[in-house]
């Protein structure tokens, strides 16, 4: 099914709670207003539009970014064998008050979600209710920090489980002398970055 | 507390792990078997959690992560080019095609194409990658199943592609050989006749190998009709590569969707029947037969002109003009402190990788450093199909499993 077939249907069933944002690069993306849905948005895009072939999912953590209401966002890229045609369904997440934020897992759906999920609860710390299996897949259980969120420092910090288990910050000697994203040339200039945690 | 074969302490890991997987004590006569991480036929830092029933595994949990760097992490925290030598230790049996595959991703992202040579250079580069990625992969599965001689053959050849790489790119195995828009030099005066060398000598050995395996019995008993993964089984758990053509999905990324100029070459996609170790062995063996027919037809007619794209604002210039012209010298400073002025926007770009479909997500907010750089690791995906293939094998049909996988822990883990 084509990019344009695939926006009614997904229009059919959402309405106004599915937005297609502007193609970038030949890229088709979705944007799913409520984040609740997004089961049901994946069961639809697997057996009613033939997106057979769940690549990827990422999750980008808005903090800090002007502009931004909320704080994470689920990135899913979906793919079809039979068309050839490849689609992005991305979904924002708020920042839960108390505990994780939390949205509906596809494991269901597409049994590669699977550890992709168990990722992003790992490093992101985002729930997927329904998960089957949520455990941390990439830093062990007990490990309390999710190190691919903006506050957490690129040098890690010092944990200490006692099971034995530890990690320490890495001694950076000053450095390193990392660029971030800054409107002003002044800001992006590479320069050392302290811990904001 | 339930019985480990190897449990450490009374306070044991293994132990609390395994019972925080919802299992329940093994009954009767199963217990649980810890193969790796450290363990010679999970290529690197696997941990498997068998629970076996005598000699049938009935439940598998792999154990994933110790490798884990933190890469995307770091690629935050970095421009663009800076992250090119960390893309060397992603796959490391094929650097070189790791390096392109990133390349490609952020020229997505800048909306370049390479000149023609550029592509050739790089397309040259990813199929001697992936013989060698092949080479090992068959070799290591060989050895898995107790043939010892075929790693040996297999050894001797990739040796031949490293000297190549070193003769390319100035090192072995971390090659860091594409910059963003480009390579870091052009190809040495002899590396086609290098190139053409090493092919003639390679056919031979493909072929010894081919008859030492193919039709050897221990071989074929060993894998035929083992980890059978069907062809649903295979696209709903995203497997991807050799591994899902083995299951009989004729899928290559270089063949529906080319890049680097595939769709110029003449060759064939190799595709499974079975879905059994022994077609990943087929398809892997068959993959490097296809890669020499590119080779050969790529070193026939390498184009001439740049090999890099002519963005002079994003480009480093070349380093006499840099020492001696004064717009140069900045140029480089800005390049090399602030990086490439990336458009705002998201691209994917997935490349077809020795191990599977290699993909970058990248969000960008402008600038030189990327926002979010996702990596979508073949081998990650891959592994992820292991609870729901081996359980019901043998104990030692495991090692044969995991040998036709051929996955690689430095890009699972990232």
């Amino acid at each position: 099914m084509n990019p344009e077939g695939v926006t009614d249907k997904l229009k059919e069933q959402f309405q106004e709670g599915i937005v297609r944002l502007p193609d970038f690069r030949g890229e088709t993306s979705f944007r799913l207003l409520v984040s609740g849905e997004v089961a049901h948005a994946a069961m639809l895009l697997k057996n009613g539009c033939g997106f057979d072939y769940l690549v990827d999912i990422s999750a980008v953590d808005h903090l800090g970014v002007p502009g931004e209401k909320h704080r994470f966002e689920l990135v899913y890229h979906l793919y079809s064998y039979a068309s050839g045609h490849h689609l992005r369904l991305k979904t924002f997440v708020a920042e839960a008050s108390g505990g994780l934020s939390s949205l509906p897992s596809i494991t269901p759906v597409f049994q590669a979600a699977n550890w992709h999920e168990r990722e992003i609860y790992d490093l992101m710390g985002i729930r997927f209710d329904g998960h089957p299996d949520l455990r941390r897949i990439l830093m062990w259980d007990g490990y309390p920090h999710h190190p691919l969120r903006k506050d957490f420092p690129l040098e890690g910090l010092p944990v200490e489980t006692g099971d034995g288990r530890f990690t320490q910050s890495a001694a950076m000697e000053g450095g390193p002398f990392v660029a971030s994203f800054s409107p002003s040339a002044t800001g992006r200039e590479p320069r050392s970055q302290t811990p904001s945690v | 507390m339930i019985k480990t074969w190897n449990q450490p302490d009374a306070a044991g890991q293994w132990a609390e792990h395994v019972s925080q997987q919802g299992a329940d004590a093994p009954s009767g006569d199963r217990f649980i078997l810890n193969m790796g991480p450290s363990h010679p036929s999970t290529h690197g830092v696997l941990r498997l959690v068998l629970e076996l029933d005598g000699e049938v595994v009935v439940k598998a949990t792999p154990d994933v992560g110790y490798l884990h760097r933190g890469d995307e992490k770091i690629a935050e925290n970095m421009t663009y080019n800076q992250f090119v030598p960390y893309t060397d230790r992603l796959d490391y049996l094929a650097p070189l095609a790791n390096n392109v595959a990133y390349a490609l991703a952020v020229e997505k992202l800048m909306g370049w194409e390479l000149p023609p040579r550029g592509q050739a250079i790089r397309l040259i580069g990813c199929e001697l990658a992936r013989i060698s990625s092949h080479l090992l992969g068959v070799g290591c599965f060989a050895m898995d199943c107790g043939a010892m001689t075929v790693f040996l053959y297999t050894f001797t050849e990739r040796e031949k592609i490293y000297d190549l790489m070193e003769m390319l790119t100035g090192a072995r195995l971390t090659t860091s050989y594409t910059r963003v828009g480009g390579m870091t030099r052009d190809l040495p005066a002899n590396f086609i006749p290098a190139v053409k060398s090493f092919l003639e000598g390679l056919a031979p050995r493909v072929d010894e190998v081919d008859s030492l395996l193919s039709r050897n019995r221990i071989f074929v008993d060993r894998t035929k009709d083992i980890g059978v993964m069907s062809r649903e089984d295979a696209i709903d758990f995203g497997i991807t590569g050799p591994n899902l053509r083995a299951s009989g999905v004729e899928f290559d990324l270089r063949k529906r969707h080319p890049y680097l100029g595939y769709e110029k070459f003449d060759f064939d996609v190799p595709v499974g029947s079975v879905g059994d170790s022994y077609d990943r062995y087929l398809c892997r063996l068959q993959e490097i037969r296809e890669s020499m027919k590119i080779l050969r037809q790529a070193i026939e007619k390498i184009p001439g002109g740049p090999i890099c794209v002519t963005d002079k604002k994003n480009i480093l210039p070349n380093k006499p003009s840099v020492l001696s012209d004064m717009e140069s010298l900045i140029q480089q400073f800005m390049l090399v402190t602030e990086g490439i002025k990336a458009p705002p926007g998201e691209i994917y770009f997935g490349a077809e990788n020795p191990k599977g479909e290699l993909g970058f997500y990248i969000y960008s907010l402008g600038g030189g450093v990327p926002h979010r750089l996702k990596i979508r690791a073949p081998s990650f995906v891959n592994l992820s199909i292991l609870p729901k293939l081996l359980p019901g094998c043998m104990l030692s049909d495991v090692t044969a499993i995991l040998g036709s996988f051929d996955f690689v822990m430095g890009e699972c883990d990232r």
